[in-house]
């Protein structure tokens, strides 16, 4: 029972992290139709501008200083790397944002050397509280209660907001919106602008619970979050969310399986099978919207 | 038979998306060597028609058949069998979506309303391309050139072609860099090239002067009697509809209005009230 | 007529070229046999040597992701998962029985008892030109089969994914990659994969060296990679210039159109991913006999991006292109720039910057400026010869413009 809790618990709060990232693709796919291959390495870089920052200045300070630095960050990549291919091919922009997480990390390891850096030690996010008998982080209670309240405040910025109606204008019709006098570039600047920040909130929770920053850390979280924003179909914030929180459970189900099965290795494929599964038999995911193509 | 022979006929088709039916119950046939059209407003279903013949969309109920055989037929099925608003239905029971390559395997080839020539490539080799399906080669002969015989004939039969339309004067140039004219030009050779029986134009005089309209009409009836084919085609130019259609179908909102030898269709009431648009009301 | 003319013209020309540098390979690994001394350079353990043996191999993954990405505009980023099939084919077949209990040491021993080798030699003999003959032989079939092998997994996860569209087609193959990656790590497997551990002992290009008591006579470790390499590209130019090969541009270029003119999409596409997808497998062997060994861990979606990004700066569409960018590439990342991952002093002055890991962040911003003001890469979707020309007819144009201006001015004075 106290296994079984825990595996839920450490699956629910992964999973609240992938849909912290999942959120940022989703969002950015919905506007720009890219895989921005480079969100998973904004969310290293927050990490290790956590790590840098932490250990110059309290944490009152530097913890709104790794959200500002994501932030910028965020904006001067589309800024220098997309938005000057706007009007080439989709293709372009994919091998640009290729390009763009290839520099983060090479950049990241220039600069920490390579190795492994510890994330530090949030006390709030790292005390231990004990849930059902189990004692777990507080950062496990604390990230699917984040979430929540993110994904309604951003439901809410998009459904209310004058900029959250332009950025669902250019979902629609990209070339329309224009047309219409929104200012794109203002609307893909804030969706980026969004993305980064809750990729900083999501690495700030997922390096409490895995200490260890290195170059390529993002990589695998931001596929996995990308699979999720696929999994409940793309555009889709609940969507992602949802697909987040699923994904999250079945990799710590498959991690909590018996070690004589020896099966920790395929946490990992078995999210990209279930990707390959969703794009196959549901190509527009759980929530996705339907588009024809026209002749 | 004195009768002519039938070349294709579509029976009964209908065309809905979601709820919106593009396509009502449309019948049509063409007979061999003849040069028919298919007239209507903006939004009357034609190039919905043309992609439901060609394979492009499957139709939602109906038959089209080519050269005697039933090569299309669909029926309602799942979520359409409550949506459906169209008639015939029950009529049909087995489904067959052949692939728009297929269908042009079949003797079928079209051309399209916005150009679509292949971009990075000359004119003769957009021409070329069209022969691929005819090979009798695999992957492996073809690589190891094995196929070399069946590959200069293939370009000799091109350059013919070419001579035949009038472009072996550009041929090493980029298809795109060709006037418009010569575009669709090219457009109808590299058609020509699949051997059709049935050659289907949508809008091929769509975006030209009268001039070039003029040229791209004789044009018409030049390959018609040279290739020995028979033309059905979608066209706004009514100069060119009435000068050298044997026979005109009209559409409107997806339906058939109007049926019938140019004569009849230009003095046909409700053909000229759908393309002056008069109310339904007055129509009563 | 003419056109077939050039065709030919222009394969003896390949042929011509790619002898020319067999030949220009064989010599120069083996000058310092001919040459009583020789410039450190040329000497076997020279970094020339290493670098132009890991662009042999790197050029036909290259071209293969080309082959798919650049002229049949199928966005795929599963190459290093079929390298990975490839490598561990040829692993797995070349073993040695001699070797396989220290290699399979953690498993007690490996599931396959004998090598093709062992197979051969048992056939041909161990030594002398039976020996070579069963090397050979051997290192061939091993090759083919996992090239096949490759092929064959290209077939089975070809069949749901090939029909999604762009962006989504590149993630599934790379999704396909990881788990293919994973599979082969998982310890359960370990009898014939070695679990997560690396194979080893099996011929390498080292092996084609020509020995006599003891000491090399010729050495040829250079130039078998090349020699294949060379192969397999030359067989994918003749794929690209057939009937096939514009089918694929068709394709590339609109799909609609292509399938109106009768080619059938799904077939040719497959078509395209076999068979880019069994070069990439016979690169994953020629990848593993380079780095002597085969481990899941290095086939990771950071290479399969290297490969892309490589295809990018020689240009998509551009087998020259792709080849001349994998050289430079390799060169600058092997040898040429290494200097900067050292810490250098001139006199008492550090150079700053400089520093393990340097190299690699100027070669992601050289990456990202050509992606950005140099689209079109190295070669556009041209082949060399054609580059050379438009090159030379617009300076043609840009000296006459040149000399009228001057006469125009000379003319106002």
């Amino acid at each position: 029972m106290q296994f079984a809790v825990s595996i839920l618990l450490s699956g629910i709060s992964v999973g609240g992290q992938y849909a912290l990232i999942a959120i940022g693709y989703t969002m950015v796919y919905g506007i720009l139709r890219l895989i921005n291959f480079a969100h998973g390495d904004v969310f290293m870089v927050a990490g290790l501008l956590g790590i840098y920052l932490t250990a110059t200045m309290p944490l009152y300070i530097s913890l709104p200083l790794v959200l500002i630095g994501t932030v910028i960050l965020g904006f001067a990549i589309e800024r220098l790397a997309y938005k000057p291919l706007r009007t080439a091919p989709r293709m372009s922009v994919m091998i640009s944002a290729i390009g763009v997480s290839y520099l983060l990390q090479n950049l990241a390891t220039y600069i920490t050397g390579g190795q492994p850096m510890t994330y530090p030690n949030i006390a709030i996010l790292t005390k231990t509280v004990t849930i059902a008998g189990t004692p777990t982080k507080m950062a496990v209670l604390v990230t699917p209660i984040l979430v929540i309240i993110l994904v309604v405040a951003l439901t809410q910025l998009i459904n209310h907001t004058k900029i959250g109606m332009g950025m669902r204008a250019v979902s629609k019709d990209f070339e329309t919106a224009q047309l219409m006098g929104i200012k794109i570039n203002n609307v893909i600047s804030a969706t980026f602008i969004v993305g980064s920040a809750l990729a900083a909130i999501g690495s700030m929770l997922y390096f409490s619970c895995y200490t260890a920053v290195t170059p390529t850390i993002g990589a695998l979280p931001g596929l996995k979050a990308f699979v999720a924003a696929v999994f409940g179909g793309i555009g889709s914030i609940p969507g992602a969310v949802i697909g987040a929180f699923i994904i999250g459970i079945c990799e710590s189900i498959i991690k909590g399986l018996p070690s004589a099965w020896d099966v920790t290795v395929f946490s990992d494929a078995f999210t990209f099978a279930l990707l390959i599964i969703v794009l196959v038999f549901k190509p527009t995911g759980l929530f996705g919207e339907k588009a024809t193509d026209k002749v | 038979m004195s009768e002519k022979k039938n070349v294709l006929r579509v029976e009964n088709a209908t065309m809905q998306f979601g709820g919106v039916v593009a396509v009502d119950n449309l019948n049509l046939e063409v007979n061999e060597g003849e040069i028919v059209s298919l007239i209507g407003p903006n939004g009357a279903g034609k190039t919905t028609a043309f992609n439901v013949i060609t394979g492009v969309y499957a139709p939602t109920n109906g038959q089209v058949w080519f050269d005697g055989e039933c090569i299309v037929e669909n029926y309602p099925q799942g979520k359409m069998k409550k949506l459906y608003k169209g008639q015939h239905a029950g009529e049909y029971t087995h489904v067959k979506e052949p692939t728009p390559d297929e269908i042009t395997a079949l003797g079928m080839a079209r051309t399209f309303q916005n150009i679509r020539l292949w971009k990075s490539m000359t004119v003769f080799e957009n021409v070329l391309i069209a022969k691929h399906m005819r090979r009798t080669s695999n992957m492996f002969s073809a690589t190891f050139r094995g196929n070399h015989k069946e590959e200069a004939a293939q370009r000799q039969e091109v350059e013919e072609l070419l001579e035949l339309v009038g472009l072996s004067d550009v041929k090493d140039e980029l298809a795109t860099s060709l006037p418009y004219g010569k575009q669709r030009r090219l457009e109808i050779a590299r058609a020509l090239a699949t051997h059709p029986k049935l050659l289907l134009l949508d809008e091929p005089a769509a975006g030209m002067n009268p001039q070039e309209t003029l040229e791209l009409t004789s044009f018409i009836g030049q390959i018609r009697k040279q290739f020995d084919i028979t033309i059905l085609l979608i066209e706004h130019h009514m100069d060119l509809v009435m000068d050298i259609s044997d026979r005109i179908y009209v559409l409107d909102f997806g339906k058939l209005i109007a049926s019938g030898v140019p004569a009849e269709i230009q003095n046909n009431e409700r053909v000229i009230d759908a393309y002056l648009g008069v109310t339904d009301d007055a129509e009563d | 007529m003419l056109k077939q003319k050039k065709d030919n013209r222009s394969s003896y020309i390949i042929l011509a070229c790619a002898i020319g540098a067999l030949l220009l390979v064989l010599l120069l690994e083996n000058l310092n046999l001919i040459l009583p001394s020789v410039p450190a350079v040329l000497l076997p353990t020279s970094q020339l040597f290493t670098v132009l043996k890991k662009a042999a191999v790197y050029s036909l993954v290259a071209v293969s992701m080309n082959l798919l990405n650049g002229f049949t505009g199928l966005f795929s980023l599963g190459q290093a998962g079929f390298m990975l099939l490839g490598a561990y084919t040829y692993a797995i077949l070349m073993v040695p029985a001699a070797a396989k209990d220290q290699v399979y040491y953690l498993y007690g021993g490996a599931a396959l008892n004998n090598s093709l080798q062992d197979i051969l030699n048992g056939v041909f003999g161990s030594t002398g030109v039976g020996g070579t003959v069963s090397l050979i032989l051997s290192v061939l079939i091993a090759m083919i089969l996992g090239g096949l092998v490759a092929a064959l997994f290209a077939w089975l996860i070809g069949l749901p994914v090939l029909r999604l569209k762009s962006d989504y087609l590149a993630i599934a193959t790379l999704g396909f990659a990881e788990i293919l990656r994973a599979i082969f790590q998982w310890q359960k497997l370990g009898p014939i994969t070695n679990g997560a551990n690396m194979i080893k002992s099996f011929p390498t290009y080292s092996d084609f060296n020509i020995r006599a008591g003891g000491k090399v006579v010729c050495y040829l470790s250079t130039f078998v990679p090349f020699l294949v390499a060379i192969i397999c590209i030359i067989i994918m130019v003749l794929l690209v210039n057939s009937t096939y090969g514009r089918a694929f541009k068709a394709i590339r270029d609109d799909e609609v159109a292509a399938e109106a003119m009768g080619i059938n999409l799904a077939k040719h596409k497959m078509l395209s991913f076999v068979t880019s997808s069994f070069f990439a497998g016979v690169g994953g062997v020629l990848f593993a006999m380079y780095v002597a060994n085969a481990q899941a861990k290095v086939y990771t979606t950071t290479m399969t991006y290297e490969i892309l990004l490589i295809v990018v700066i020689g240009g998509i569409g551009s087998i020259s292109g792709s080849i001349i960018a994998t050289f430079a590439y390799v060169a600058c990342s092997e040898w040429w720039l290494r200097f900067l991952d050292a810490e250098t002093y001139i006199g008492s002055f550090k150079v700053p910057l400089l520093r393990n890991g340097f190299r690699m962040v100027v070669f992601s911003i050289i990456i990202m400026i050509v992606v950005l003001f140099f689209r079109k890469g190295l070669l556009g979707d041209k082949e060399l010869p054609e580059a050379i020309r438009r090159w030379k007819a617009s300076a043609k144009v840009r000296k006459e413009r040149k000399a009228q201006k001057a006469q125009k001015e000379a003319a106002t004075k």
